[in-house]
C-alpha cells in the first residue's frame, strides 16, 4: 500500500495547516469509487476549533458522504494536522479511525522540523497503524 | 413497517457487505435492537453502556439523532436512517 498524491494537494494541505494554526486543520481528498485515486481536495472545518482535537461537524459529515455518493466517489484521504507533535496518529486518532479503506494523512506544524518532512500517510485498521510510503507527483 | 438503514463501510462486515438494510422499530432504540437480531454484533458497535457510541453518528432522514432525542428518537415507516463513523481525532 502507498499513497500517490499531487504536489498541489500537498502544498494546499500544508498551507491550510499553517493558516489554521494554532488549531488543527482537517479535510479529505475524494476520488472515483474503487479507484484509490486522490483527485478532488475538499478542506473541511474543524468544528472543535482546537489545537489538540479535530472533528468534522456532523452536518458537514453527512453532506460530505451524500455528495460522495451522488458523485460516485469515495473518500480516499482523510487528513489533519498536529500542531506541536509529530505527524503520527495519536491514541485518539486511532480510537476514532472509522474508514478502513482510507489513507490517513498527518501533517505537523511544529516549528523544529521542516514541513516537507512532516507529510505522512497511514492505514488505521482495527486499531493497528501501518505507515505507508507517499509518492508526490507533479 | 420498514425503515432503510444505510451502513458505513466499517460496519458492512456485519451486514454481509450490504450498503443498506431494512429494519423495523418505532424508536431508534427498537431499530437497533431489530438490527442486532438480524445482524449479530452490530448493536454492540453502535451502543456502549446503553448509549450511542461517541464515535458513531446516526441521522434520521437528514437530522442528527442527538437533536431528536437520541435513542428515543421516533421513527416512522419510510424513514431513512444513516449511520456514519465520526471523522475526528486528536
Amino acid at each position: 500500500m502507498s499513497l500517490e498524491i499531487s504536489k498541489a494537494f500537498v502544498d494546499a494541505i500544508l498551507e491550510q495547516s499553517r493558516a489554521e494554526y494554532p488549531d488543527e486543520c482537517c479535510g479529505v481528498i475524494l476520488g472515483p469509487a474503487g479507484s484509490n485515486k486522490a483527485l478532488r481536495h475538499k478542506p473541511m472545518i474543524n468544528a472543535a476549533h482546537s489545537p489538540t482535537f479535530y472533528e468534522f461537524d456532523p452536518k458537514d459529515l453527512l453532506s460530505l458522504y451524500r455528495e460522495a455518493d451522488d458523485n460516485d466517489e469515495e473518500i480516499v484521504v482523510i487528513y489533519h494536522s498536529h500542531t506541536e507533535t509529530e505527524a503520527y496518529p495519536s491514541r485518539t486518532d486511532i480510537a476514532y479511525a472509522g474508514e478502513p479503506g482510507a489513507h490517513y494523512v498527518l501533517v505537523s506544524t511544529r516549528k523544529e522540523i521542516a514541513p516537507a518532512t512532516e507529510f505522512r500517510s497511514y492505514r488505521i485498521v482495527d486499531g493497528v497503524v501501518t505507515e505507508e510510503p507517499v509518492t508526490i507527483t507533479a | 413497517m420498514s425503515i432503510e438503514v444505510r451502513i458505513p463501510t466499517i460496519l458492512r462486515p456485519y451486514t454481509k457487505d450490504q450498503k443498506s438494510v431494512e429494519a423495523e422499530g418505532a424508536t431508534l432504540s427498537a431499530v437497533i435492537t431489530d438490527l442486532d437480531a438480524n445482524y449479530a454484533g452490530l448493536g454492540e458497535r453502535l451502543l456502549e453502556n446503553g448509549a450511542l457510541r461517541r464515535f458513531i453518528n446516526v441521522y434520521v432522514n437528514d437530522e442528527d439523532v442527538r437533536f431528536l432525542g437520541g435513542l428515543d428518537a421516533q421513527i416512522k415507516d419510510g424513514d431513512s436512517i444513516t449511520i456514519l463513523p465520526a471523522v475526528a481525532g486528536g
